[in-house]
């Protein structure tokens, strides 16, 4: 640590780090003017900051700049190139917005884009300008703007105090965490009070509207401060970022984490802003914790959770959603795997008797060795609610009478019969239906239906009857003791009841997660994978979905997976493709083209992103917490599915290429000494005819160019044999199929092979019942060439060898190739077809491939190829193809 | 190659790669082209069209073999024969001769004969020995088709064209069925023919022997 004392590194130097590190992310650089308020000149600053990049040559270009009708500033657009404003209609008015394509497309260096708290109007592409932004640095270019302290996230309820305007447009702080440069723009109070009164900040009858409301001297004072503060903490952050990025061992300590309970209450908001800055200051990440008691949440409560959770996110924490009945040990129990040294809470409306103050107490008990934080609530008083932040389940009125209803129907059955079992006997029959009740309702019926049983069997049972007053104090206690029974047993089964739905819950959750992973997992490639996604996420969430993938090259498929439950329609897929370019989630309920029909996932990869998950719910359908995290679950176990099927095909494809590549290796070993033979002839006689040009005796000269030529001819035959193997083995085989005559084939095989032949007997029968075939003329005769070639190889000269074809069952063709010749060695019979398999006896010039060749060109035609002895003697082979269409031979009269 | 040629007795000029040929076809007006499909500038089906646009200079096609559709498509654009290397000297001198001498303005003659069939075009009638064959009328057309381009390969395309028509082309059955027909009646051995012979993957060609 002195090391570093001593040799402190220079700002520029750590600015040129962190420039450095951008430039590699690919990502544009956001620069944003920083302001305290409006009129400070930050437009001023960022256009005459442009015009000089523009002086040295940078492309940069306008996409969004309100002048406020201010000259100086006007004037300094002239010159820079516009991108044009997008027209939006939204409900008759024409609002104008950045056009964000149109700068995409335009692709420039540098783009000015005005306040960058701005929102776009409704139908945009994104809710927020921010969001605008982001996409255009995410596509490399850099972006200029502005912005006021005031919209700053964590800053917007200070200010709202300050002023007393409440702000709703905010930029969340993440935003300006990631900017990489912050160009603060000050002036003093004095002079921008002067600049107002001049008319230079708005026109006259608003600037005087202004100056009483927010621009009063002890506010601008308190802005300034803020902004300057904020700047400055910026830069502390920076550096401090910079010691760790470099493993300099940092004066703080670091690794503190915070977690913060938040509850479906707008109080949260005020909880979430000071932990983010508490945690800033603290340089400690922060965790939000939000335990679901699987209460039923009302429409407004779910929406305030939605909002809170959003928050949260926005300004940088990590959101966990836990499950349990008990807070205060959920939260000590999420703090203790997030590694966490304090929790921080909302101080509670009331301490006496409200669930919130006991949630407090019981962390005190509980929380040994961490610390509470408990935050006060700001402006709370104003709009205190009723609700408790906490509720039970709501029962409705209904439940409260029926249950009511049920006691007394009790009582009244009862009540002809008190002469016969006693009253006392009666309060037992009051209790057991009592606490019967829970099983079907919730605390608050059955803690009335207590209270109605006690009072009714006191009134109508306990004598002196029919009056509230009871007669001796063994039935008074009864009575209360029958009150105090029922209530908690009441209370206690309600409590069971919950844990038992949270469990309940929980479990088909779990379940449901494990059936999709073992159903993912059981998937043997990307289609069975998709087929598999698709019917397990209608199962669980009743939704159609979507698949459309990628591919090596980063694109993504024009039309969905044929798997997909449901096809986008235009508009949808430039939402899915945004999807898949951004690799963040879109369509409904996001906040990016939140008017799109789906919802649509990315699927991000190592290398590019895989694809997208559109998910279309029906029309009504709301999603909880639970669900929706679910569904998140769900979509990176299927991402990770795929992308394990992607990279299982990498590996197949590499074994094969391995496979291949020792098969040349084979091939070469031994197809050298093959090559070697003949050109060793040549060049020897070749040699000897030049040597003794003089001397040479006709008979030895003739002599030695048939042995010439008879090399150069079994050179030839290896190089087609070899070239033909290395098709076959490519998988390069595509037999162009035409109409042949197998007569013809046949023929031309013979043909080839008139000097192999030459002096043997080889008869030719062909049934006249052999149509027309579909065949590749070229393979199958080379097939038939090697196979007789064979034959005439391996057999004395002078053996006769019998050609047969004829049609078996109608559908197949057979060609036999028979010899009188000695026959297969039997014991390798089954490997002829091997490839450099060489009979043992076997005369030199074969390779050893072409049986091998002939069988994958008849495979090739989806025909087989077998090889035996014949009982009479010799080998025969014979290859059998399937007839697949058949010529009709029209007649026709002869002239 | 330019040595065997040139101990027959032909002058030959060797020629490096596509474009340089079309030049050198021009300025020297060769009687025959040798034209090798493995040219290192451009496809060797355009240096034969570029030459068939102002010349009817026989040409014969080299090519490797397993390039069938190569050379289909340099004789449907009106090369002459081809040769699939390797290839004996012998094959190749014949191939010469032959495309010199059956040069289109020597197709008038009336009656032609190969081996014992004799061919009367404008009678219209066919001989084999002494007795006439009987022939159907597309059998009669398909010869009289091999018979006025003795000696050349015919494509499949180019003889279904021709005989039944371009509507026709893709037909490459009937073209098997015919040529089969019409051996078995003027073949002595169907299944050797001497007078059809079949060009493997490509077309047939009428024996010029």
């Amino acid at each position: 640590m002195s090391e570093y004392e001593d040799n402190r590194p220079n700002p520029d130097e750590l600015l040129k780090a962190l420039k450095k590190e951008d430039e590699r992310s690919g990502k544009g650089k956001l620069k944003i003017f920083f302001g305290m308020c409006a009129g400070v000149g930050k437009t001023y600053a960022m256009l005459s900051e442009a015009r000089d990049a523009v002086a040295k040559g940078v492309d940069v270009v306008v996409g969004y700049i309100e002048t406020h009708k201010r000259m100086e500033t006007a004037e300094l657009v002239l010159g820079l190139e516009v991108v044009p404003r997008k027209k939006v209609e939204y409900r008759g008015a024409e609002l104008e917005e950045m056009d964000i394509d149109a700068i995409l497309a335009r692709k420039p260096k540098v783009v000015l884009v005005d306040e960058l708290a701005h929102t776009n109007a409704p139908g945009s592409r994104h809710a927020r300008r921010y969001q605008d932004v982001q996409e255009i640095l995410a596509n490399g270019i850099d972006v200029y703007t502005t912005l006021n302290v005031q919209h700053l996230e964590s800053r917007a309820d200070t200010v709202a105090q300050i002023s007393g305007s409440i702000v709703r447009e905010t930029v969340p702080d993440s935003i300006f965490d990631a900017a990489d440069e912050i160009k603060i723009i000050d002036i003093s109070p004095d002079e921008l009070l002067k600049r107002l009164k001049e008319g230079k900040v708005y026109a006259a009858e608003r600037s005087r509207q202004a100056v009483e409301n927010f621009f009063k001297e002890g506010n601008l004072s308190a802005l300034r401060e803020m902004s300057l503060r904020v700047t400055a903490e910026r830069v502390d952050h920076q550096i401090r970022e910079y010691r760790r990025g470099q493993n300099i061992s940092s004066p703080w300590k670091s690794g503190q984490r915070l977690v913060v309970a938040i509850s479906p209450s707008p109080h949260s908001v005020s909880v979430i802003r000071w932990a983010r800055r508490v945690s800033h200051t603290m340089d400690a990440t922060w965790v939000v914790v939000y335990v679901d008691r699987s209460d039923k949440l009302s429409e407004e409560q779910r929406d305030q959770l939605a909002k809170n959770i959003k928050l949260a996110r926005e300004l940088g924490a990590e959101v966990v959603t836990t499950s349990g009945v008990d807070i205060a040990n959920a939260l000590i129990r999420v703090a203790r795997e997030q590694n966490a040294s304090q929790i921080l809470v909302g101080k509670p409306d009331r301490y006496i008797f409200s669930r919130a103050a006991r949630l407090i107490d019981n962390l005190m008990q509980r929380s040994t060795d961490l610390d509470i934080y408990i935050v006060g609530q700001e402006g709370s008083r104003s709009k205190r609610k009723i609700q408790s932040v906490i509720p039970w389940p709501q029962s409705s009125a209904v439940q409260y009478l029926t249950a009511v209803l049920l006691v007394l129907l009790a009582a009244i059955v009862s009540f002809p019969f008190q002469g016969y079992i006693g009253y006392r006997t009666v309060s037992f029959i009051l209790l057991l239906v009592v606490s019967l009740l829970p099983l079907k309702f919730g605390p608050g019926p059955t803690v009335l239906a207590a209270a109605f049983g006690a009072l009714s069997w006191d009134f109508l049972f306990i004598p002196p009857r029919f009056t509230f007053s009871i007669g001796n104090l063994e039935d008074t206690l009864l009575a209360a003791m029958f009150f105090v029974v029922a209530t908690v047993t009441g209370v206690l089964s309600a409590r069971v009841r919950k844990r038992e739905k949270i469990i309940r819950q929980r479990e088909a959750r779990t379940s449901a997660l494990f059936g999709l992973t073992k159903d993912l997992s059981s998937a043997h490639s990307q289609d069975e994978v998709i087929t598999t996604a698709v019917s397990n996420i209608k199962k669980y969430f009743d939704a159609d979905v979507a698949f459309i993938l990628g591919d090596a090259e980063g694109e993504m498929a024009n039309t969905p997976h044929p798997a997909s439950s449901f096809k986008p329609d235009v508009k949808e897929s430039s939402v899915a493709a945004w999807v898949y370019w951004n690799e963040k989630k879109a369509g409904k309920n996001t906040d990016t083209l939140p008017s799109a029909h789906a919802t649509y996932f990315p699927m991000s990869g190592p290398r590019y992103p895989l694809g997208v998950i559109g998910v279309k719910f029906p029309d009504d359908a709301e999603l909880s917490n639970d669900q929706e995290s679910l569904l998140e679950n769900f979509i990176s176990q299927i991402t990770s599915a795929i992308e394990r099927e992607l990279l299982n095909d990498v590996n197949r494809k590499s074994i094969v290429v391995a496979e291949s590549e020792r098969l040349y290796k084979t091939l070469f070993d031994s197809i050298s000494h093959e090559f070697r033979t003949p050109i060793a002839t040549i060049l020897g006689v070749s040699e000897n005819l030049l040597g003794h040009e003089s001397e040479q005796r006709t008979g030895l000269r003739e002599q030695s160019v048939k042995e010439i030529h008879v090399a150069a001819e079994r050179l030839n035959r290896l190089v087609a044999n070899l070239l033909d193997m290395t098709r076959l083995e490519s998988g390069m085989i595509q037999p162009k199929l035409d109409w042949c005559d197998l007569r013809d084939v046949l023929n031309h095989a013979l043909k080839n092979l008139e000097r192999e032949l030459e002096g043997r007997n080889v008869s030719v029968d062909v049934s006249d019942d052999v149509p027309l075939m579909k065949l590749d003329f070229g393979l199958v005769e080379q097939a038939l060439t090697n196979l007789i070639h064979n034959a005439a190889l391996h057999t004395p000269s002078g053996t006769g060898m019998m050609i047969r074809s004829y049609l078996e069952e109608g559908e197949t063709c057979v060609i036999s190739v028979a010899d009188n010749g000695p026959g297969l060695p039997r014991e390798d019979i089954n490997r002829v077809f091997e490839k450099f398999y060489r009979a043992q006896n076997g005369k030199s010039g074969g390779t050893g491939l072409g049986l091998t060749i002939a069988k994958g060109f008849v495979e090739a035609h989806h025909g087989t190829i077998t090889a035996r002895n014949r009982t009479e003697g010799g080998a025969e082979f014979v290859i059998r193809l399937p007839i697949t269409e058949t010529v009709s031979k029209d007649s026709e009269e002869t002239l | 190659m330019e040595l065997t040629l040139e101990s027959d007795g032909y002058s030959v000029r060797l020629v490096g790669a596509g474009k340089e040929g079309i030049a050198k076809a021009a300025s020297e007006r060769p009687e025959l082209i040798i034209l090798d499909l493995g040219l290192p500038d451009i496809d060797g089906v355009e240096v034969l069209r570029k030459i068939r646009d102002w010349s009817e200079v026989p040409v014969l096609v080299l090519s490797v073999r397993d390039a069938e559709t190569d050379i289909v498509a340099c004789l449907d654009a009106g090369a002459d024969d081809y040769l699939t290397k390797p290839f004996r000297t012998g094959e190749l001198l014949a191939r010469v001769r032959n495309a010199l001498r059956h040069r289109p303005s020597q197709q008038d003659t009336a009656v032609f004969s190969v081996h014992d069939l004799q061919i009367d075009l404008t009678a219209r009638t066919v001989k084999k020995g002494k007795e006439y064959v009987k022939l159907t009328a597309t059998e009669y057309a398909l010869l009289s088709l091999f018979v006025r381009n003795a000696g050349r390969v015919l494509t499949h395309n180019f003889i279904l064209e021709q005989v039944w028509g371009p509507a026709f082309s893709d037909e490459t059955q009937y073209t098997r069925v015919y040529v089969g027909q019409l051996r078995k009646k003027i073949e002595d051995d169907p299944s050797k023919p001497k007078i059809i012979l079949t060009e493997s993957g490509i077309g047939y060609r009428l024996s010029s022997e």
